[in-house]
């Protein structure tokens, strides 16, 4: 029996959508408010889902204490109330939630053995949210 | 096709806990879900079917007979219970939420008639929650 399960964490950060390969006038044009040289930050809902036959012992997907410490000690800890364009992973990309997106997923996907990576998804605020399935297909 | 979701809510509890296991194995795999005299959430369970809109109607499902299958099938059974104790699935099963998703799902499928069933998706609480979509 295979089951999908979504854990939901939180965590704070700023960041300034700003590409260096464009003019500071496209910038703007492009970014708006979310360009604002200063940066601006967000309450950031992770969703991870992953998916699995369900265990027939433990009754299980996945065990959440794995996957809790997986993602306390490389997500969390690592993105918590930082400014997202000070941190190596964002040298080069802008940060938007969509890269965000990616990157979270690539850092589950090589790293928690715990079940098998399904999504990501960010709730940048309550108006917006991103999804990445990687190289899965979307559930029709 | 449309894809028509119906929530409701119910209490209950329950504990994790394999005879299989040893009271190590029980304490490790399960932490503070294994202390055996239970606890508690508030569920919130969606129940999505889909299905041709009704040209007559105008409607997917007949929500009333939904929502009417919904309680006597799933709500009545489970809603202010003891999982482990007093639900016949979770006799030999963990009441798990991903075994909870999979015994509504197999409640509600002979079920419906008009619409077929979907997705079950049983929050534990607003941060967990597990689907099922009847896959083997």
């Amino acid at each position: 029996m295979k089951a999908y399960l979504t854990r939901r964490y939180m965590f704070s950060a700023s960041h300034r959508l700003h590409s260096d390969a464009m003019s500071d006038a496209e910038n703007v044009a492009i970014y708006g408010k979310c360009n604002n040289p200063y940066g601006h930050g967000h309450n950031y809902t992770l969703e991870v889902m992953v998916s699995g036959p369900v265990d027939e012992k433990t009754g299980m997907v996945c065990n959440l204490v794995g996957l809790d410490e997986f993602v306390r000690g490389q997500i969390l800890e690592r993105f918590d109330h930082q400014n997202l364009n000070t941190l190596p992973e964002f040298a080069q990309a802008v940060p938007t939630t969509e890269n965000l997106c990616v990157l979270i997923y690539d850092i589950l996907q090589r790293g928690f053995r715990g079940a098998h990576l399904e999504k990501v998804r960010f709730e940048e605020t309550m108006m917006n949210s991103f999804e990445y399935w990687g190289q899965n297909q979307v559930i029709e | 096709m449309v894809y028509l979701t119906r929530k409701a809510e119910f209490s209950a509890s329950h504990y994790y806990h394999n005879p299989e296991f040893s009271a190590e194995e029980n304490q490790r795999i399960f932490g503070k879900c294994s202390n055996p005299n239970g606890h508690g959430h508030n569920y919130t369970l969606e129940v999505t079917v889909k299905g041709e809109v009704d040209p007559r109607s105008g409607f997917v499902v007949d929500l009333k007979q939904l929502k009417e299958t919904m309680s006597r099938e799933v709500l009545d059974a489970l809603d202010h219970r003891f999982l482990n104790k007093e639900v016949p699935e979770f006799f030999t099963a963990i009441p798990t939420t991903e075994n909870l998703a999979i015994a509504i799902w197999q409640r509600l499928s002979p079920k419906l008639n008009a619409a077929r069933l979907h997705r079950v998706r049983v929050y534990e609480t607003p941060d967990l929650f597990v689907d099922f979509y009847g896959e083997a």
